[in-house]
């Protein structure tokens, strides 16, 4: 089936063959642990592929010039960690505003402020959808092996470049830094933004919500502006009712596509009595404490999260037919178990680790016996 | 502007104030575009936000992309790295580029990338009602220093010169020739160019300063200018208050 050899990778150089695979052709960023080994290998790659990589000022800078490269045409990137995160999150929101495809990795320490840098934790989660001002919906992914820090990062650029907008890799340094196999394959497609100039570039009623994006030097004359703004980009900074369209679409453009956008793995979930909702690395603890706890005739089972936002509703409603009980583990202090429990009516019961260590599968499943029915 | 200079606006009519001199401007840049004959399909232009990053957006003809506070020229940055064939300019405030964005522009002119930027200096934030900026005299009425200015404003000249800027100039809009020609040769040198252009502001600062009338603000303001040649044989006290301008680096 697969016919290149694994390799062994760490997680943050998968993340950057994917980018590569995907077509990144841009890569501006700030060094920060522990993220800097994409950096670092977009550093080497890119130029020798005739493609483009800056070190910037700082954060802010660098997430300005992802979106300025974005809109000349690139298929552009960078990644961080908490406090460049923070940085981001101006930019960030105009990004979404106006629609720029671009993909944003964070892999999370231990935060907050500068906290622990080289330890794990996954406190970013809420930050990437409520930490811009205004309503906006970005899409971010949650990886939770090194093939998938590879498979993820393709797919961050293809749903940037489908449904334009910000999308996050939510990483964390556990997945980062991890070193198992990974298939650098080519078994996907590539999606490219519709460049036509002759409809506007900010909405008339596309079907799907999507506008086409021609870039700099398409003669499209672009005005490209962060304040709220008509189909063609004239300023509206006025009227409620252009301002009400815009918003409402760039948020439904995402929403309506929830079931194209989310993914999640279910497991063991046929008989299952009690479930483990998880992600990231956390994730991979979570796989081992269910078969654990299967061996000893507990009927546990998994939905590990791959996608974060859009929130995966449907497969905890789906989850909701089946389970009475949810453990949900998480390297923060209950980010989104919150968000499982709005969605869910069996009862949810957080298990908080902020201690800048990964959670051990063995915690995992007391805590599921804890709360058998 | 002439009639022959409206093929590139975008609209007809301005937001900016009577008395401002960001039209002004706006007409000079247009200018130098037009004799320079600068191919518009690969033409962007950057700005972030104040009354002076209204200058090219929406106003002029060509892709526009009007950003955030303060980040225009690292927005620009990217653009220009990705397509070095865009001519890529940005305009901008005093404030936006030099206070919130000070540290994009002292790194754009060390990395010495082929951007032209035009900084519309009014000395004031315009836009927010008035308040001090980083190019604000000592001394003079702001809606945040009522009691007058305390700190020394930047010298935008030297401060990018410093950076490593190797293609300034400063003049005053009252001088729209040596200013098109330099905003000509910033865009033609290919390297990081900085214009700084002195704009003023009746409504914020000339107002609250006491200097009513429009000609009146415009004629002090070019009485301050004197040319670098001339302001070396000032002594220090008559070079008091004087602003220097001209070409400056390797122009
Ligand atoms: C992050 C951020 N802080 C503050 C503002 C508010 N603000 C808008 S324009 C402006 C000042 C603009 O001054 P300048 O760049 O000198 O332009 P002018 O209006 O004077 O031409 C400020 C402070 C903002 N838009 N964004
Ligand atoms: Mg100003």
């Amino acid at each position: 089936m697969r016919s290149e050899p694994a390799r062994i990778l760490m997680g943050n150089q998968a993340c950057a063959e994917g980018a590569l695979a995907a077509g990144c052709s841009f890569y501006a960023g700030y060094p920060i642990t522990p993220s800097s080994e994409i950096m670092e290998t977009l550093a080497d790659r890119l130029p020798r592929e005739g493609k483009v990589f800056v070190q910037m000022e700082d954060e802010i800078g660098s997430i300005c010039a992802v979106i300025g490269a974005s809109w000349a045409g690139a298929k552009a990137m960078t990644a961080t960690a908490g406090p460049g995160l923070s940085l981001m999150m101006e930019g960030l929101g105009y990004a979404a505003f106006t629609e720029t495809p671009c993909v944003i990795v964070d892999v999370q320490r231990a935060g907050p402020a500068t906290g622990q840098a080289t330890r794990v934790g996954s406190g970013d989660i809420l930050q990437v959808r409520f930490g811009m001002h205004g309503d906006v919906c970005p899409i971010a992914l949650s990886p939770g092996s090194v093939q998938e820090m590879y498979d993820l990062t393709i797919r961050a650029f293809n749903l940037a470049e489908r449904y334009r907008v910000p999308v996050f890799l939510m990483a964390d340094e556990g997945i980062g830094h991890l070193r198992e196999s990974v298939f650098l394959h080519k078994d996907f497609t590539i999606e490219n933004r519709v460049r036509d100039a002759s409809r506007p570039p900010f909405g008339t009623p596309e079907p799907d919500g999507v506008p086409p994006m021609p870039v700099f030097g398409d003669g499209a004359e672009l005005m490209i502006t962060g304040s709220t703004h008509d189909e063609k980009g004239f300023r509206k900074v006025d009227d409620p009712e252009p301002h009400r369209r815009l918003v409402e679409r760039i948020n439904r453009k995402i929403l309506d596509h929830e079931a194209d956008i989310v993914e999640v793995e279910e497991r063991f979930l046929d008989d299952a009595t009690v479930a483990v909702v998880a992600y990231g690395f956390t994730g991979r603890s979570a796989l081992a404490a269910v078969k654990a706890l299967r061996r000893d005739g507990v009927r546990a089972g998994l939905v590990r999260l791959k996608t974060l936002w859009p929130f995966p509703r449907a497969a905890l409603a789906r989850l909701d037919q089946r389970v009475q009980r949810v453990v949900v583990p998480e390297m923060n202090r209950g980010q989104v178990a919150m968000l499982v429990r709005a969605e869910m009516n069996a009862e949810v019961v957080s298990l908080c680790q902020t201690d800048g260590e990964v959670i051990e599968p063995e915690a995992i499943a007391a805590r599921v016996r804890e709360v058998l029915p | 502007m002439t009639r022959a200079l409206e093929h590139w606006l975008r609209v007809k009519s301005s937001t900016f104030c009577p008395g401002c001199g960001h039209g002004i401007l706006l007409g000079a840049v247009v200018r130098a575009l037009d004799e320079l004959g600068v191919d518009r399909k690969n033409l962007l232009f950057v700005s972030g936000i104040g009354c002076a990053a209204w200058i090219p957006s929406p106003h002029i003809k060509a892709d526009t992309l009007h950003t955030l506070h303060g980040r225009a020229v690292a927005y620009a940055t990217g653009a220009k790295l990705f397509n070095p064939k865009l001519t890529t300019l940005v305009v901008s405030g005093d404030g936006d580029l030099t206070s919130i964005g000070g540290n994009h522009l002292i790194h754009a002119a060390r990395r010495n990338l082929g951007l032209t930027v035009i900084c519309a200096n009014n000395q004031i934030y315009g836009m927010t009602g008035g308040q001090t900026a980083s190019t604000t005299p000592v001394g003079a009425l702001t809606a945040t220093a009522p009691s007058g200015n305390a700190w020394r404003p930047f010298d935008l000249v030297k401060l990018v010169l410093g950076a490593g800027g190797r293609f300034v100039a400063r003049w005053p809009v009252s001088r729209p020739r040596p200013l098109i020609a330099s905003i000509k040769k910033g865009i033609q040198s290919g390297q990081f160019a900085f214009i700084e252009a002195i704009s003023p502001c009746p409504t914020q600062f000339g107002r609250r300063n006491r200097v009513d009338e429009v000609t009146e603000l415009y004629r002090r303001m070019d009485a301050d200018c004197v040319e670098a040649a001339e302001a070396d044989k000032l002594s220090p006290e008559e070079r008091a208050g004087k602003i220097v301008i001209g070409e400056f680096g390797d122009v």
